[in-house]
């Protein structure tokens, strides 16, 4: 459904301005998003500041920065620091992407590092939104080999061709920028399997060892799993990892056509 | 379980109010809005097309409507919608061969699309109101 604005409890509003680290030469303002479960408030907008002198260059490096140093109650999620679990995602300066490669200098907006949670989630705190249904959208493609020939004694061989088919599909890291960058996912992602959940049907899709191409698009075939992608390309802008889940798609539509001429 | 504490109502983290606005993303929304526009707009042409089937006066009642300036700003706008609408409709036909999902390619068609929609409504015009005389 079309909701153009948030729920009563979903608005944010102003909070706290945090100190400035004391002696600090060169400061950079962040405002972060805030939501804290257990004090029945709204969410709200607090800044901070962080010395550069004495933080790393990434967003991330932001971030931790505050959590040790400000305001050890800071909420968020990550591991590697180096784009390839997909744990930071977030909106950064009005965009999707991963706060461990996205330096702090590039999304500056009016001097200041906007941090919200990924758009159009329930918040679980802060930061860390419920990718439930997400997980539960990636689960429903079947993102495994699936064959009716018995298995080969040793691997399933596959050519060098055969194997580039998959570039652009198999890097996907599962952090939701894509899906949660996509007006059409945030009105109906109870029904649209959004572009990561797609992107990885089409990994499959295109595998050639994989023998149920023709039940995976049976699946696929409905107006709202597939056709509520509207070519909007949000979700190729957002993708860290520089892939096109709206090209995808596009594919997967392209086979839907094939398969009946 | 009975002492497990009682359900938080989740808020829902922004979206359209954060998300910084990208062009194809905007040029998407105008395709839709122009397809909506052409609704109405066939609605004036029907009004037309049964104007010249009634009567001389009904006909006369339309051409008074269509040449008033606010006449003339809706069928430009209208010309404009049905344009534009078209073609992002070319824009969607390439699409479905796979053609133009590059960021450059992307970018590029969605300008084509708006500069081309606003320079042959001019030249329809242009055309329209000559051979009007």
């Amino acid at each position: 459904m079309v909701e153009l604005t948030l729920p009563k409890n979903s608005q944010v509003t102003a909070g706290k301005v945090w100190p400035k680290p004391a002696s600090a030469k060169t400061l950079t303002e962040f405002r972060i998003y805030r939501w804290n479960p257990d004090d029945g408030r709204n969410p709200r907008i607090d800044t901070y500041y962080v010395d550069r002198e004495d933080c790393g260059p990434m967003v991330l490096d932001g971030l931790i920065y505050i959590k040790n140093k400000i305001d050890p109650t800071l909420t968020f999620r990550r591991s590697c620091r180096e784009g390839v679990c997909g744990s930071c995602a977030m909106n950064i300066g009005g965009t999707n992407t991963l706060a461990c490669t996205k330096g702090m200098d590039e999304v500056l907006v009016k001097g200041a590092v906007n941090i919200y949670p990924l758009p159009h989630l329930p918040v679980v705190k802060d930061l860390v939104p419920d990718l439930t249904n997400f997980y539960a959208q990636h689960a429903s493609i079947e993102p495994w080999l699936q064959t009716d020939t018995a298995p080969p004694e040793k691997e399933w061989r596959q050519s060098k061709e055969d194997r580039e088919k998959l570039d652009g599909l198999y890097e996907c890291i599962l952090c939701a920028c894509c899906s949660t960058s996509c007006p059409s996912y945030w009105w109906n992602g109870d029904r649209y399997l959004g572009p990561a959940a797609l992107l990885q049907a089409t990994r499959w899709l295109k595998d050639s060892r994989d023998e149920r191409a023709g039940t995976r698009l049976d699946y696929l075939e409905d107006p709202f799993r597939l056709y509520r992608c509207h070519t909007i390309m949000n979700c190729a802008q957002a993708c860290p990892k520089s892939l096109n889940p709206a090209k995808a798609i596009a594919e997967i539509k392209k086979m839907m056509v094939e398969r009946q001429i | 379980m009975a002492d497990s504490p009682p359900r938080v109502e989740r808020p829902l983290s922004p979206h359209l109010q954060i998300y910084r606005p990208l062009f194809t993303m905007m040029m998407s929304i105008v395709h839709r809005i122009t397809g909506v526009g052409l609704y109405f707009g066939t609605i004036l042409l029907v009004w037309w097309l049964l104007a010249t089937a009634t009567s001389r006066g009904a006909y006369d009642t339309f051409m008074w409507v269509a040449g008033s300036p606010i006449g003339l700003l809706v069928l430009f706008g209208f010309t404009w919608a049905l344009l534009h609408h078209a073609l992002g409709g070319i824009r969607h036909f390439m699409w479905d061969f796979i053609y133009g999902f590059g960021p450059k390619e992307r970018v590029l068609l969605a300008k084509a699309t708006l500069a081309g929609s606003v320079v042959l409504t001019v030249l329809l015009w242009i055309v329209g109101l000559a051979l009007k005389g």
